[in-house]
């Protein structure tokens, strides 16, 4: 699905004393396919953006296109693009509400007007997505479930519905180091799997790096950067004018850089940083 | 929730917003009966005078506090037509049965005028006091009542923390009726029934949440060393000074004025 962002504003509360800028002018497009991350300070409109995809708000002006189609109308053919967008907000474990996993990741498939036979099939293969043993689980109550068991079976709610785009608001929000990484090395293989869009909302810029090849930066309501992830999270001088700190990976090769080190300062991913400082070490110990 | 809703309190330095919640909780009840003892045009004048002077003294945005009306739109107008076909009177212009009467408007058009004043003093009221001022005004106010074994502190504290979670659940409603929708939920077609079952996808999250939220608060409340104990002192005193007498000075003064030109007229 090609999403098309035009010129998009939007306030909360417009002419009230509370009324607040979320979205101040922000422009761009999203290819099919696409693993996007969207990074920012805290309110600088990265939920607002993801809803706005969503169709879940409506722009005070400007306006979101999904395959030239408006996002938010009350149309048909609106909502049938709206279905093909998956978006799972902060902490969504919050959502849910049926009495057993079953019925609970088959919500949105029956909302689609699937045959039962599909849905089941559907429940099945987003549960083993993101890796719960249905034969045990599958007739618990969720409620019943820990947290990140939780949150995985509200994950495979959306996941069941098959979404061409799927939209993550901090997924690894309150996870434990163990249950982020395996989180996160799920959503890469789903989006491998299935072709989507992926687009991840985080804060936890080593994430974003592991996980996105294209990086949106968002500051007071507009894009500040959008280009390759090296690009963007490698310049610590753009990030820190976002008010963003540099991933750990930068900030560690900044330092060496200060101590004398010849290093490129823009390598995200530890494998990278191993290699690029050997590579350092091997030119110091050969001169 | 694009609009200043009656009941919502926003934080300012206003002379309305520094009164004493006392004071300001009996002047808001006698602009609330008031406006039902006043049958002239007089005094209907004066006392929308007062009330605007009071919302400029709040600095309350006009035009936003005027939208509070519609919250009760629907009861307005049904009022406005109760009071039109039942009120007898000379017609005006009779077309096909129905006549339109002058004293079925003027005494529609009253109610009407009752209800607006009655939302906008109330919202006035909230936009200026915060809910925990209320609920200590209130307790103050029914204080008395302590004599009589009637738990006024504890009922005082429900409301306190009820008035403190609206604004939470309201988030909280949004965002969940927001992930429902994304998964294909519809909350606007069928019968009232189907509508009805349409909710529970929103209103078990809320309840689950609620319950989580109550169950963590009273820990919080109990490892604080909270205890309902019968003479417990606070950290903010109510307190009256100069301008609360000045404020209920003129609150009074004006009230008597209006019911005195209503019995000299």
């Amino acid at each position: 699905m090609l999403i098309q962002i035009e010129n998009l504003h939007y306030i909360y509360a417009p002419r009230t004393p509370l009324a607040r800028t979320a979205l101040d002018g922000a422009s761009l497009e999203l290819r099919p396919g696409e693993r996007v991350g969207i990074v920012g300070q805290t309110g600088s409109g990265k939920s607002t953006l993801a809803q706005q995809i969503a169709g879940l708000l409506a722009p005070t002006t400007g306006r979101v296109l999904l395959d030239g189609t408006v996002a938010h109308k009350r149309t048909p053919a609106a909502r049938a693009q709206r279905r093909r967008i998956g978006l799972a907000f902060q902490h969504p474990e919050q959502q849910i509400f049926e009495q057993t996993v079953f019925k609970e990741v088959a919500f949105g498939p029956r909302n689609l007007g699937l045959a039962e036979s599909e849905v089941a099939e559907r429940v099945r293969w987003a549960l083993e997505m993101v890796g719960l043993d249905q034969a045990v689980l599958i007739e618990r109550v969720p409620f019943a479930l820990s947290g990140g068991e939780m949150r995985r079976v509200a994950l495979a709610g959306i996941l069941a519905m098959r979404p061409d785009v799927l939209i993550l608001d901090e997924p690894t929000a309150g996870l434990d180091p163990r249950g982020r990484r395996d989180l996160l090395a799920r959503v890469g293989s789903w989006q491998a799997e299935t072709g989507m869009t992926l687009i991840l909302i985080s804060h936890h810029l080593d994430e974003v790096a592991r996980l996105a090849e294209r990086v949106i930066l968002l500051a007071h309501g507009q894009v500040a950067a959008d280009g390759p992830t090296r690009l963007v999270l490698g310049d610590s001088q753009l990030l820190r004018s976002a008010g963003l700190s540099a991933p750990q990976s930068v900030a560690l090769l900044e330092a060496l850089r200060t101590a004398g080190w010849q290093v490129r300062t823009d390598r995200l991913l530890p494998e990278q940083v191993v290699a690029e400082i050997s590579q350092a070490w091997r030119r110091r110990s050969g001169s | 929730m694009n609009l200043l809703l009656p009941g919502m309190y926003v934080a300012a330095a206003s002379p309305l917003h520094r009164l004493d919640p006392r004071i300001k909780m009996g002047a808001a009840l006698g602009l609330m009966v008031l406006p039902f003892a006043v049958h002239t045009l007089l005094g209907s004048v004066l006392l929308v005078a007062l009330v605007t002077a009071a919302a400029l003294l709040a600095r309350a945005p006009m035009l936003a506090l005027l939208r509070t009306v519609l919250s009760v739109f629907w009861l307005a107008l049904l009022m406005f037509f109760f009071y039109f076909f039942t009120t007898p009177g000379q017609p005006l212009i009779t077309w096909g049965g129905i006549s339109i009467t002058a004293e079925g408007l003027a005494a529609g058009a009253t109610q009407v005028y009752r209800i607006c004043l009655l939302v906008i003093v109330a919202s006035l009221l909230t936009y200026t006091t915060s809910p925990t001022q209320l609920a200590h005004g209130l307790e103050a106010l029914f204080g008395p009542l302590e004599r009589v074994r009637f738990p006024v502190r504890e009922i005082a504290l429900v409301l306190t923390i009820a008035l403190r979670f609206v604004p939470t659940f309201f988030a909280e409603i949004e965002i969940i009726s927001k992930a429902q929708q994304a998964r294909g939920a519809d909350f606007y077609s069928g019968g009232p029934l189907r509508r009805l079952r349409n909710l529970v996808p929103i209103f078990v999250p809320i309840f689950v949440s609620a319950l989580r939220r109550a169950e963590e608060l009273a820990t919080a409340m109990d490892a604080r060393g909270f205890r309902s104990a019968p003479h417990r002192t606070r950290l903010y005193r109510l307190s009256m000074g100069w301008n609360d007498l000045v404020a209920c000075a003129a609150i009074l003064a004006a009230g008597l004025l209006i019911l005195g030109l209503e019995r000299w007229r």
